[in-house]
């Protein structure tokens, strides 16, 4: 009864708080809505027992997204966003409320329960070695969409440097540092980053077994790093150095590297020798939780502004 | 059936290699010296030409689709890459374009082989290696959501190219283009979530054996054909198209013209004819046709009226992407034993074949005349065949393709429909093909008239152009012709492995 009480209660705030979002004329307090409203949700994937999907929505949905909206936000300039003709909002509206209705019907009418591959995840998922099934689908039995995906994000960030001032291409993205070098931004840093820092370790760690990995985990190491880079603590790095762009490829390297090997080695492309499955998904996992963080980090700090050898 | 279709073939791991190479070639591009990634990028797309015209050989002779186990996991719990004979020609009609493009684009974007790292030449080939990564995976993959990750490669990959000049114009058209292919991407997700809710499996083949006509699978279908609609640029959701690809330097517009529309259109016609339970279709068939016929005419229309070169270009791609979606209902509505034995299918493809070979030639030209006269625009080409004769041949040639005159790959793909709407007594689908030819010959004329005539005054070249990257151009319109002496008759390749053999 708690429970259905508790369940009506994040569905109701979910909904009221995304009808805020969209409505509020005002960027920051939409952004501090679509926190809002992810940490939300992050709720709501707990109460399913989706822990992983919960972590991720937390990290990425609510914590990382935000910060680069508010990132975005301060650049622009203020503008005043007219609203679209009356007709307009309606057929949005209408076209929004359609598809709802018949996601509605489609998830409230099943007509056979649905098939789950739950069990067959389990059976296979000794053979690698792990104890967190979510990790199973990641790492072995779906490893090619990971791959991608970590090609995807390396893409988004060559993404975001494609808008550099030609300039500045090479430099280093300028962060605003506070004024007083022992304000209350770099002593929030010194105390929490060492704490920040193991938590996001243990998270890729314990992965294997129980909810948690490398975007996760990597998304709080991406977090302290930028909280330093804000704090004045470090400064962000030259896109064009090599150990920096190494440390971004080192993910997709070693996992392209131990996938290619399996094809002599395991039978086929991503397969693990089923005696060293366990520690080469570890190495991965390490890999890409490196460049993955790094890759977050710089997401962040946005495009290079200052130009290489010119500093402010 | 499915343990027959779901096992690595021989010459299967040629699909991985498709996908993984241009992967390789990205990250290599980022840790080489400066002076070398010209080099680097074009070995690694002469490698992925060769790795595609195997794969095509390789389906031709066992006259099988390839299939690759990734990972030795079987679906519904694994992915699976599988090639059929329409995958494998997409294949290789990438790999060649995306090579062509790169001859034209060496030493472009003022690469400088004794200078420092530049931002426009490294994010142009980082771009172009992605796209053809993510095309290959789009025509290799099986698995709903892997087929999501593949669009999203697409989609990142392209919009930077939109917005490389740096502009406030093309950085805003690159911003609308982002909108509309993020709004997509979210439709077409939101489409796989509800598939896998309903049948908990992605993977077409084994979706194609067990679906039936449930309401999840038709909703759906909507969404994610919405979805990529809007990524195709389809009539009505065609409005970023024209300045994202007018705004783009020329070899960019030759890529995302010819090929990125084409990857989303592709995973239109896997859904409906691999998916959608045959003699379902009918009405949505008939309203995607209907949609194309509007892009036929608005596109050719709107194209007539541009002053501008590079717009009229982009404005033919709206309409000639139209045709395409003549394929639903002719195909579906055809008596032959199977939509894939159907004249309008293989017209279909032969369209999407000669558009992208005859619109990649004609951007690149556009590129080669701005280069030449220091603008693009209509009124001022008097003259220009003394100029720069090999380019406006080109465009004579890919013109040809584009109205649809024989002998050219264009008149073939129209000649072929026109017969399948004919033959089923459509004749409103044939009225919108000859109206659109006559509009494209009216957009055509207006750039050739003023380039043969004799100019008032003798007028100057501005810059000296590399006669390689006015050959490259040439090629391409060449095969754009040259696929017009194919017979002009269904395309057994392009049947081989199609998942629903018989008719409904």
């Amino acid at each position: 009864m708690l429970g259905l009480a508790l369940d009506l209660l994040i569905a109701a705030l979910v909904i009221g708080v995304a009808l805020w979002t969209v409505r509020t004329r005002d960027d920051f307090a939409a952004i501090v809505g679509f926190v809002a409203y992810g940490l939300l949700l992050t709720l709501a994937w707990a109460r399913l027992a989706a822990y992983d999907v919960a972590l991720t929505e937390a990290a990425i949905g609510g914590g990382v997204t935000g910060v680069i909206l508010l990132r975005a936000s301060i650049r622009l300039k203020p503008v005043a966003t007219a609203r679209k003709p009356i007709g307009a909002r309606i057929l949005v509206g209408l076209l929004c409320a359609a598809i709802s209705a018949a996601l509605a019907a489609v998830v409230l009418l099943p007509m056979t329960p649905a098939p789950s591959l739950a069990i067959e995840v389990r059976t296979h998922l000794a053979s690698t070695g792990l104890g967190n099934p979510i990790a199973g689908v990641l790492m072995a039995y779906r490893a090619l969409d990971t791959f991608l995906e970590t090609v995807v994000v390396l893409l988004a960030l060559f993404g975001v440097w494609s808008l550099t001032p030609d300039a500045a291409w090479g430099g280093r993205p300028a962060m605003a540092v506070p004024a007083a070098a022992f304000g209350p931004l770099p002593l929030f840093g010194r105390l929490l980053i060492p704490v920040g820092i193991v938590i996001g370790v243990y998270i890729v760690w314990v992965g294997a077994d129980a909810p948690g990995g490398k975007f996760q985990g990597a998304t709080i190491l991406a977090a302290m790093w930028i909280l330093a880079m804000m704090a004045g603590l470090t400064q962000a790095p030259s896109i064009g150095r090599w150990r920096l762009r190494l440390l971004l490829a080192a993910g997709p390297i070693v996992f392209l590297a131990i996938g290619l090997a399996g094809i002599p080695l395991a039978g086929a492309f991503l397969a693990y020798p089923e005696a060293l499955a366990k520690p080469l998904i570890l190495l991965i996992e390490v890999a890409l939780t490196l460049s993955i963080a790094a890759t977050l980090g710089l997401l962040v700090a946005g495009p290079p502004d200052v130009t290489p050898g010119v500093e402010p | 059936m499915t343990a027959a279709l779901m096992a690595t073939t021989p010459g299967g791991l040629l699909l991985v290699l498709a996908v993984v190479v241009p992967v390789i070639g990205i990250l290599a591009l980022w840790l080489v010296r400066a002076r070398d990634i010209e080099w680097v990028a074009i070995a690694t797309l002469a490698v992925n030409l060769f790795l595609s015209l195997a794969t095509l050989q390789a389906v031709r002779a066992s006259d099988a689709p390839l299939v690759y186990l990734v990972g030795g996991w079987l679906p519904p719990l694994g992915l699976a890459l599988r090639v059929d004979g329409i995958a494998a020609v997409l294949m290789a009609m990438t790999g060649a374009i995306v090579a062509v493009t790169a001859l034209y684009a060496r030493g472009q974007f003022g690469f400088d082989p004794q200078g420092p790292e530049r931002r426009r030449p490294m994010v142009f080939w980082t771009m172009l290696l992605a796209i053809t990564g993510a095309l290959n995976l789009i025509f290799a993959g099986e698995d709903l959501f892997n087929l999501y990750v593949a669009l999203e490669l697409l989609t990142f990959a392209a919009v930077p190219l939109v917005s490389l000049d740096g502009s406030r114009d093309t950085l805003e058209a690159a911003l609308r283009y982002l909108v509309f292919a993020l709004a997509g991407s979210v439709l077409y997700l939101l489409g796989v979530a509800v598939i896998y809710g309903a049948y908990g499996t992605l993977d077409l083949v084994v979706l194609s054996e067990i679906r039936g006509a449930e309401g999840a699978l038709l909703l759906a279908i909507a969404l994610m054909t919405a979805g990529l609609i809007a990524k195709t640029a389809l009539f009505p959701l065609h409005l970023w198209l024209p300045p994202a690809h007018a705004g783009a330097p020329a070899a960019a517009s030759a890529i995302l013209s010819a090929l990125v529309v084409k990857g989303s259109f592709f995973l239109i016609l896997r859904l409906w004819f691999d998916l959608l339970p045959p003699g379902l279709g009918t009405i949505g068939a008939n309203g995607l046709g209907l949609l194309g016929a509007g892009a036929v005419i608005v596109g050719s229309v709107l194209a007539l009226r541009q002053a501008r070169l590079k717009l009229l270009v982009a404005y033919s791609t709206v309409a000639q992407i139209g045709y395409l979606f003549l394929i639903f209902p002719l195909a579906t509505g055809s008596e032959a034993a199977s939509p894939f034995a159907s004249l309008a299918w293989t017209g279909g493809v032969l369209q999407l074949l000669a558009h992208a070979f005859a619109k990649a030639a004609m951007f690149m030209a556009a590129g080669l005349v701005y280069e030449a006269i220091g603008h693009d625009r209509i009124d001022g080409f008097r003259g220009l065949g003394r100029l720069a004769p090999i380019t406006v041949l080109t465009m004579t040639l890919a013109g040809l393709s584009l109205m649809g005159l024989p002998p050219s790959g264009g008149f073939s793909a129209k000649w072929l429909m026109l017969s399948a709407s004919l033959g089923e007594g459509a004749w409103w689908w044939a009225v919108v093909i000859l109206a659109g030819g006559l509009l494209a010959a009216g957009y055509v004329f207006r750039i050739l008239m003023p380039a043969f005539s004799t100019p008032d005054a003798p007028a100057e070249r501005l810059h000296p152009v590399a006669l390689t990257r006015e050959l490259a151009a040439l090629s391409l319109a060449v095969i754009a012709i040259l696929i017009g002496f194919l017979p002009l008759s269904p395309w057994p390749l392009l049947a081989i492995g199609r998942l629903i053999q018989v008719s409904p």
